[in-house]
């Protein structure tokens, strides 16, 4: 249960000037787990999140899955990129964007499969919207296409990069809550790439934070704070409070001493 | 100043229209009191050759000439260009091998491969076709790679986050994404195979609006050779617009998402 998705000493150098972005990275993630990542900017999470997606390759150690080596991308792994408006095909409808998921992976009619991207559509709350263009939508409703169509394809684990951090204080907020409901309903595995500390601790049972590049695992803490959480009560609890204090000093000291390292 | 006429301006081109048509009257004038040469027949001398020429059938013959052998050269480079710029705008191999011959190719107007034609094809249809086709290509060549090298990394991960194989990748990513790019290459490549078109059939030819405005103007028929010039206005005008029509609808979601409505 422990070592489901595990990450082993992993490395990542540029080749362009053969400086790492991370180093001796060594951490796991149980089933069902919500764990966030985070880190100053420039300490390369995402670049860890693309290597454990299978979409670019480490320097040094692995990525295993159930004991399995992580090599391309996996099916039961889906990944929900920062860039909405790129990831989302503007040529495309929000339901044929759906489709895209999952109509080559299944044999099952035009019309069943329809019904499934819709029925995902449903569960992030853009029933209403199938025959819209993504052009039509706002920044919170595209992301929404996103995860409907990672959840399409009915994945075990969803790897996030700063999925919100492009949206308003008002649709993150919205979107937070939602992914809350859809991990709890759906018993997802999910990994969560953020710089913002309130984000993750909202969020996460568990807290991984990075330290300034070449990153390494700085601090990581558990949240145990209960589920459902709320936006309001949820951020004033006296336990929150404690740990953002905790990872805000983390992250100040890893910010100074990531600026003492620039010649 | 009243505010009308100026929200006239600018808003419709009715100003523009009147303007044709203003120097249209003047060229009319001018051809009738002032100017009085073979060389600078009246519009309506013109128009009346104009619609003789219609009427008997010989400019529908020599336009439908000049439009199949553009069509056929534009076609094929069409078909190669789209097909020559996605491989080498997807497979970087590809791109290294032939992009700098594409590069010393590309500067050449096209004009300036006729003579060889001549030696290579010979003086007939085969010709004029090969040289539309050489002067369209490399426009198309240019803008379909470089429209699929602007599609975005994030793209590429997320379809293969999807799943998708190569081929599943060019029919939904690569040749939509890089579809605006690939209709601006072939409307600029449009244009330049109608003027090679009529340029091979005023070398060498015996039909085609590019020979009949020659023919006109060597046999002293002054008013037939403005009316294939006007016919060719048309033409080239409705090729474009159509064009347009077309690129639009294809294309409604590039326009619509760069708020260019």
């Amino acid at each position: 249960m422990a070592d489901y998705l595990l990450v082993d000493r992993l490395e990542k150098r540029f080749t362009s000037h053969g400086r790492a972005a991370f180093k001796d990275i060594t951490f796991a993630v149980g089933q069902g787990e919500f764990v966030a990542l985070i880190g100053p900017s420039g300490c390369g999470k995402s670049t860890l999140l693309h290597i454990m997606a299978g979409l670019s390759e480490p320097t040094a150690g692995t990525v295993r899955l159930n004991g399995e080596r992580i090599g391309e991308p996996r099916p039961e792994m889906m990944f929900v990129f920062q860039q909405y408006t790129k990831s989302i095909f503007p040529w495309k409808t929000v339901l044929e964007n759906v489709l895209l998921g999952v109509k080559y992976q299944s044999n099952a009619s035009r019309k069943a499969l329809e019904k499934i991207c819709l029925e995902h559509l449903d569960l992030v709350g853009l029933s209403r919207y199938p025959h819209y263009y993504p052009y039509q939508l706002s920044g919170g409703m595209q992301q929404r296409v996103a995860i409907a169509r990672a959840l399409a394809r009915r994945p075990k684990i969803l790897l996030m990069d700063e999925p919100f951090s492009a949206l308003d204080a008002m649709m993150r907020v919205e979107l937070q809550d939602l992914l809350l409901e859809l991990w709890s309903k759906l018993q997802l595995t999910i990994l969560f790439v953020t710089h913002d500390l309130d984000e993750a601790l909202y969020l996460a049972q568990r807290v991984i934070m990075l330290s300034a590049s070449p990153a390494t695992i700085a601090e990581e803490v558990e949240v145990p704070l209960a589920y459902p959480r709320r936006q309001i009560e949820t951020r004033s609890e006296r336990t929150y409070l404690e740990l953002r204090e905790r990872l805000y000093r983390s992250m100040v000291t890893q910010v100074v001493a990531g600026r003492a390292d620039v010649p | 100043m009243n505010s009308k006429p100026r929200a006239v301006l600018r808003d419709s081109r009715l100003s523009g229209v009147l303007l044709i048509a203003l120097l249209l009257l003047l060229w009319q004038l001018s051809a009738m009191y002032v100017v009085q040469s073979p060389t600078w027949p009246t519009v309506v001398r013109i128009l009346e050759a104009w619609f003789e020429n219609i009427v008997d059938g010989t400019l529908a013959t020599h336009l439908l000439a000049t439009f199949w052998r553009q069509m056929l050269g534009y076609g094929l480079a069409v078909v190669l260009g789209i097909g020559l710029g996605l491989a080498m705008g997807y497979y970087r191999a590809l791109y290294n091998l032939f992009e700098p011959l594409v590069e010393v190719l590309r500067p050449i107007p096209g004009p300036a491969y006729l003579p060889l034609l001549v030696l290579f094809v010979g003086i007939g249809h085969e010709m004029k076709v090969v040289l539309i086709f050489l002067a369209s290509l490399f426009p198309i060549v240019l803008n379909t790679y470089s429209g699929v090298r602007s599609i975005d990394r994030v793209q590429f991960d997320t379809a293969r986050t999807l799943g998708l194989t190569t081929l599943q990748t060019f029919r939904e990513l690569v040749i939509p994404a890089a579809s605006p790019q690939i209709l601006t290459g072939m409307r600029i490549s449009l244009a330049i195979s109608l003027i090679l078109a009529i340029l091979g059939e005023m070398i060498v030819s015996n039909d085609g609006l590019g020979y009949f405005v020659l023919l006109s103007q060597r046999t002293f028929k002054v008013p037939e050779m403005y009316a294939g010039i006007f016919t060719l206005a048309i033409f080239g005008y409705a090729l474009n617009r159509i064009f347009l029509v077309i690129e639009a609808n294809l294309v409604r979601w590039h326009h619509e998402s760069s708020g260019r409505i």
